[in-house]
């Protein structure tokens, strides 16, 4: 009766539904929310919390209903002069290219057959930055098609600073296909479960990369145009850039796809430099260190791991949105220098010296 | 089959677009439509908008997207070596600094010609 | 897998078409991009996956961009509906297009064309491998020569498109950024 179950595309279905809109929508939908309550922390002050139903306000949690309600309902414009079709597209890409990461990411070890991951596909993470790519058009058309000179302004910084930030992005995970030898994610998540010093010390990339690891998170935040590298949306200096002229449900879709983006970016640098959802010596048959073993239930390793996913990825949320509001913006040719006169060297030096590192690593362990 | 995996990624566009679909037409069913000359004006900081919106860009703008493209050829000729590096050995090693070597004399090139240079 | 191939060729073409149909070029460049994703799709089908996201990555992902780019910072916009009118530049194309389409429905109906897959590596071995790995192996063993050439190009393109832009930015237009 449950063997329907077994088909691999009602298994994609299902697991779509509940990790894409049951965990990775609901937590970019709370963190629209988490962001003004922990920068109103950052400032003193007690942040939304006016919205309720009689007496019932749960510290600002109905703020959310009430957002969503509000954008439904607001007017719907489209400045005159604007490309209509274009205007209207233009979210659809931002939306493709924050969802399709999710393919990839593992949220806990395999449980026999069944892994908890929607696609494990071979050329992995390649495949899914070739969509990801995709988000420019996004920016690009939204702010192309607006007949606005701030939205155009957005639309130019957003594509010029995107794609330079592909270009590291790009090269700092270079060094991680290096030591992990593969472009599939499953394969990088359980290589870093293997242990230095007898089983002291985890191969995370945040060990083997540091460096990339830096790159990763900062280019990450340029590529999500997260402070400080939000000269393309600065609302101090262009309003919002691309999305200007957006209102009502549309101007919420690129709101929620940037949220999305924070979520899918903490998911990537936990699952590529943290060990993805590994707990440090826990194996699929309990914990193992210093030559101790604690033998624990395959379910129950499982519940562990999507624990320690879950905790992982929030952190990075709230390190993202920390990071906001503790640095202030970088001027655009502030951006750009950063990019093509630090960043690039830095990675192709990180690229050389490990590769050097890993001949001297791969012939003394080959030679004794 | 290689392909079969690939359809749940098919399927995520899929949804992308539905969410896009979705909002959109909330938008274009919910919202209300009064439109307005005043309304309808591209947003100048309250100024009365002046000319179209459209208006040519610096050519740095186009400087850096063409050697984002050179750059991102490169980093795609480097995943499959990433990859191979530790089967390839020295050999590979020595292959990857000539390919980056000539790339980093085109990098010193458009550094010194002030390519690079925002202002 | 048949339903999608059919799927995806039919989009493809579409797509191919309308960028010969359509005026304006923000939609030529959509069109096209378009029918990238569609090859792109169709290499999956083939099992080619590397080759599938590089095309992504290459060709949607950055020399559209740059098309797009360029034709929106231009404002290159053409109001003119689409109109068949001839003139001997066409027709010459014309006849050649039909040459060339006979040509092709003429090798596919020899007998070459029916040998169906050969060669050393297969589907499954390339799927047991891994298709980025033996991408990588093949181009890092058997071609590095045509791999190290590829370098010297994209030092011209570099030095090529530092040499054209600093021209303008020499000759000094006023313009905002």
């Amino acid at each position: 009766m449950m063997e329907f179950l077994l088909i691999p595309w009602v298994q994609a279905v299902l697991k779509i539904v509940v990790f894409v809109l049951m965990f990775v929508m609901m937590l970019g939908t709370v963190l629209t929310l988490m962001e003004r309550k922990w920068m109103s922390a950052v400032q003193d002050r007690i942040g939304p919390n006016r919205a309720n139903l009689g007496n019932f306000r749960g510290h600002g949690l109905l703020h959310l209903a009430a957002d969503g309600l509000k954008s439904i309902f607001k007017e719907d414009t489209i400045p005159e002069g604007a490309d209509r079709l274009l205007f209207t597209i233009a979210p659809f890409f931002a939306f493709v290219s924050v969802i399709v990461i999710w393919a990839v990411i593992p949220f806990a070890g395999p449980i026999g057959d069944f892994k908890f991951q929607i696609a494990d596909i071979n050329t992995g993470l390649l495949f899914i930055f070739a969509i990801t790519s995709l988000g420019v058009y996004g920016a690009v058309l939204g702010g192309w098609s607006s007949n606005s000179k701030y939205a155009l302004l957005g639309a130019a910084r957003a594509t010029s600073q995107m794609l330079s930030y592909e270009v590291f992005l790009g090269l700092s995970l270079i060094g991680i296909f290096m030591v992990y030898g593969s472009l599939q994610v499953g394969t990088i998540v359980e290589q870093q479960n293997t242990y230095w010093f007898g089983d002291l010390i985890p191969k995370w990339g945040i060990f083997t990369q540091p460096v990339a690891f830096v790159i990763f998170f900062t280019a990450m935040l340029a590529e999500t145009k997260r402070l400080p590298f939000d000269a393309p949306e600065g609302e101090s200096e262009i309003i919002a850039g691309y999305f200007l002229e957006y209102s009502g449900m549309r101007y919420a879709a690129f709101m929620l796809a940037e949220y999305i983006a924070i979520v899918g970016l903490a998911a990537l640098t936990t699952t590529l430099f943290l060990g993805g959802y590994h707990v440090p010596w826990l194996h699929a048959d309990g914990f193992h260190f210093l030559g101790g073993h604690l033998p624990l239930s395959p379910w129950l390793v499982a519940v562990l791991q999507l624990g320690s996913f879950v905790t992982k990825v929030i952190f990075f949320c709230w390190l993202t949105i920390m990071i906001r509001w503790t640095v202030p913006r970088f001027r655009f040719d502030q951006i750009m220098d950063l990019g093509w006169k630090r960043m690039l060297p830095i990675c192709l030096g990180n690229i050389v010296v490990t590769a050097i590192v890993l001949l001297i690593y791969d012939w003394s362990t080959a030679a004794g | 089959m290689i392909a079969e995996q690939y359809l749940p990624v098919l399927m995520l566009i899929g949804l992308a677009l539905g969410l896009g679909g979705m909002f959109t037409l909330l938008a274009i069913m919910l919202g209300p439509k009064r439109p307005t000359d005043v309304k309808r004006m591209p947003f100048e900081s309250g100024m009365p908008t002046e000319g179209s919106g459209f208006r040519r860009y610096h050519v740095r703008f186009y400087l850096v997207a063409m050697i984002f493209l050179i750059f991102d050829v490169e980093v795609i000729f480097l995943y499959p070596w990433a990859v191979q590096f530790r089967n390839l050995g020295l050999f590979g090693f020595g292959e990857l600094m000539v390919f980056l070597a000539v790339l980093v004399l085109g990098l010193v090139y458009a550094w010194k010609k002030g390519a690079l240079e925002w202002e | 897998m048949e339903v999608f191939f059919y799927l995806f060729a039919v989009l493809a073409t579409v797509g191919a078409v309308s960028v010969l149909l359509i005026r304006s070029p923000v939609y030529c460049a959509l069109a096209l991009v378009g029918t990238f994703f569609c090859l792109a799709a169709i290499y999956v089908l083939l099992s080619s996956e590397f080759v599938a996201a590089v095309q992504l990555l290459v060709y949607a992902g950055a020399i559209m961009v740059l098309f797009l780019f360029v034709i929106m910072l231009l404002n290159l916009k053409s109001d003119q509906p689409f109109a068949l009118k001839f003139s001997i530049p066409k027709i010459i194309g014309l006849a050649v297009t039909v040459g060339i389409l006979a040509q092709l429905i003429g090798v596919l109906n020899s007998p070459a064309a029916k040998v169906g897959p050969s060669g050393e590596y297969t589907i499954e071995r390339v799927s047991a491998e891994g298709a980025t790995e033996v991408v990588g192996r093949l181009l890092f063993t058997e071609y590095v020569l045509p791999f190290e050439i590829i370098s010297i190009l994209l030092l011209v393109a570099v030095i090529g498109a530092v040499v054209l832009a600093k021209r303008y930015v020499a000759s000094g237009e006023e313009e905002s950024g």
